[in-house]
């Protein structure tokens, strides 16, 4: 080979990049074998809850409440228990995870005392979800009296996806670059007015993501919400927030008691009629719909939020 | 070199700010050591020195940056002029010396917001949010940064789709909105290709008449056209100051000439 360096060996090189690239299809062969699996995994869980429940699914099985009668029975007060114990732990979890993500992040000294804190919040992610339940047995429906309420779900939950929603956060505002940060403090900015005009904002698709991760995780929760006592069998809603009397808003449901969805699928199964499992198939195919459309929706709101976002 | 008439005596010039015996301390380690320094009335001063010198560090004293930081130290002062203000003095509030002095970054960092309220952003932070009066200062500061032709039927677009040398036009608007009294650059075109460089320089030219500028520079040629005054420095020691073209082409130190003749850096 003209120009070639005398001591180079073509051969041998060559030989040397055959034998790695074998390596490198090796590993995508893995792993597209990993993703099968998990992926055939989901497919065959959600097609066999679609054969054994769609024959289930009519609008009179979300209006109707439970029933001895398979037939007869619905998911109506499983919804909504969901729904609006999910807005009781949104309304918890937002505000106080946001705001400690942004203290840790912002605000907190490196300190001892920090990294302590900070790797409790890393512990308590990964605390059981029934330690929950008893401690707000103990705390929220003893303590407190709140009783098992949507309250006491929504506080519950809430406190279990704490965790989730502050390490999101931080994780969102240290993707904030230190130059943006330093052109606002270079023009006078304070760190509030920073936080508030610039890492809150940028940050926010990332907060959001973690916020529905987080909702999306209790929504499926079943074990805290049995241990608080929530009921398997019930045949009304809970008050409606709005009323025709002054002041207009009531917050009565708050202390409601209520079902949610993953109870109503557990008390379902356990009944020995097949009828009752095509309920609960139903039920669960509903409920990972719901999961799947915030999921689709944490998506959507990233892709949104993140077009103006470039540095 | 900015002006062949000749050069009045240094003892008459007003200054804008001295740096008095300053010392500077990352934790244990000492990055500037008993540097002494005028900066003089709407002049430029060049700070040149090989990487590691101290020069950033130095000018990001002069608007307390190191005060974001835990484990800064600042020793000595920097006087600031007419008010005789002590800008590292503990009772002096940070947040108003970067309402005095205003600082251009080696990187163009536009916030990813529109062209309009990045310039309006120094404004904002000062409690001015009335349209009108935002509208009028936004066009002055663009114009100022010879941005204004370009930008002014797309005030509303995003900051981020302008070239990198609109943005650190932009970012010099930003900072020039405040009516600063003196600006700081950090490298200001060491992102940029050779024409965003020289119009960037032009405009240094002519915003000296108005405002005190204080310029770090990698760029050695940068520093000989741009600046009045010249300061190198090495290893946080300020080796020689005078007007630049003494220090370009009569250094009195050796170490100066063999930087500047590209014998060493």
């Amino acid at each position: 080979m003209p120009g070639a360096a005398a001591n180079f060996d073509l051969a041998a090189a060559r030989a040397t990049i055959a034998a790695q690239k074998k390596r490198d299809l090796a590993f995508a062969a893995l792993g597209l074998g990993a993703l099968s699996v998990c992926f055939a995994t989901f497919v065959a869980l959600f097609v066999d809850m679609v054969i054994d429940g769609s024959g289930r699914l009519s609008s009179d099985f979300f209006s109707n409440f439970a029933s001895r009668r398979p037939e007869q029975a619905g998911i109506l007060a499983a919804w909504v228990g969901t729904l609006v114990v999910m807005v009781v732990t949104a309304a918890v979890a937002v505000p106080v995870g946001v705001a400690s993500g942004i203290y840790l992040e912002e605000y907190a000294p490196r300190n001892k005392l920090t990294a302590l804190i900070e790797i409790n919040i890393n512990n308590l992610a990964g605390v059981p979800s029934i330690v929950y339940g008893l401690l707000a047995l103990g705390m929220f429906v003893h303590t407190f009296g709140l009783g098992a309420s949507v309250l006491t779900a929504g506080l519950t939950l809430g406190l279990l996806i704490l965790p989730i929603v502050i390490v999101s956060t931080r994780e969102a505002i240290r993707a904030v670059p230190g130059m943006i940060r330093e052109a606002a403090y270079a023009l006078g900015a304070t760190r509030w007015q920073m936080v508030r005009h610039h890492v809150l904002p940028y940050s926010m698709p990332g907060i959001l993501t973690g916020v529905i991760i987080g909702l999306s995780r209790a929504i499926g929760e079943t074990a805290p919400i049995v241990t608080i006592g929530a009921v398997t069998f019930i045949a009304f809603l809970p008050p409606a927030p709005v009323t025709a009397a002054a002041p207009f808003v009531s917050f009565e449901w708050l202390m409601s008691p209520f079902t949610a969805m993953p109870i109503q699928i557990f008390n379902w199964t356990s009944r020995p009629e097949t009828a009752f499992q095509q309920n609960a198939s139903a039920a669960a195919l509903v409920l990972v719909v719901m999961t799947l459309a915030m999921n689709a929706l944490a998506i959507w709101l990233r892709f949104r939020l993140r077009r103006n976002l470039k540095w | 070199m900015a002006s062949k008439a000749p050069k009045p005596d240094l003892a008459t010039l007003p200054k804008k700010a001295e740096a008095r015996a300053l010392n500077f301390f990352y934790g244990a380690k000492q990055a500037l050591k008993n540097i002494s320094l005028p900066v003089y009335d709407r002049r430029v001063t060049a700070l040149i020195g090989p990487s590691g010198c101290g020069k950033s560090t130095f000018l990001r004293c002069f608007n307390r940056m190191h005060d974001l930081y835990p484990g800064n130290r600042y020793e000595g002062e920097i006087r600031f002029f007419p008010d005789d203000l002590n800008l590292l003095g503990a009772d002096v509030d940070p947040i108003e010396v970067r309402m005095r002095l205003a600082m251009v970054f080696q990187k163009p960092n536009p916030f990813p917001k529109s062209i309009f309220e990045n310039v309006a952003y120094g404004l904002r932070v000062r409690g001015v949010n009335q349209r009108s009066v935002l509208v009028d200062k936004v066009e002055e500061a663009l114009k100022g940064a010879a941005l204004w032709n370009e930008v002014k039927d797309r005030l509303d677009e995003q900051a981020n789709n302008l070239s990198g040398g609109q943005q650190q036009r932009l970012c010099i608007a930003r900072a020039l909105a405040s009516e600063p009294e003196m600006l700081l650059f950090d490298e200001p075109t060491s992102a940029l290709d050779p024409i965003a460089t020289a119009s960037i320089e032009e405009l240094i030219h002519q915003l000296k008449d108005k405002v005190t500028i204080l310029i770090v520079t990698h760029n050695m040629q940068q520093a000989a056209r741009v600046s009045d005054f010249t300061a190198y420095m090495y290893l946080g020691d300020l080796i020689e100051f005078g007007w630049t073209d003494d220090v370009f082409f009569r250094p009195k130190n050796k170490q100066t000439e063999d930087y500047i003749t590209g014998r060493f850096g």
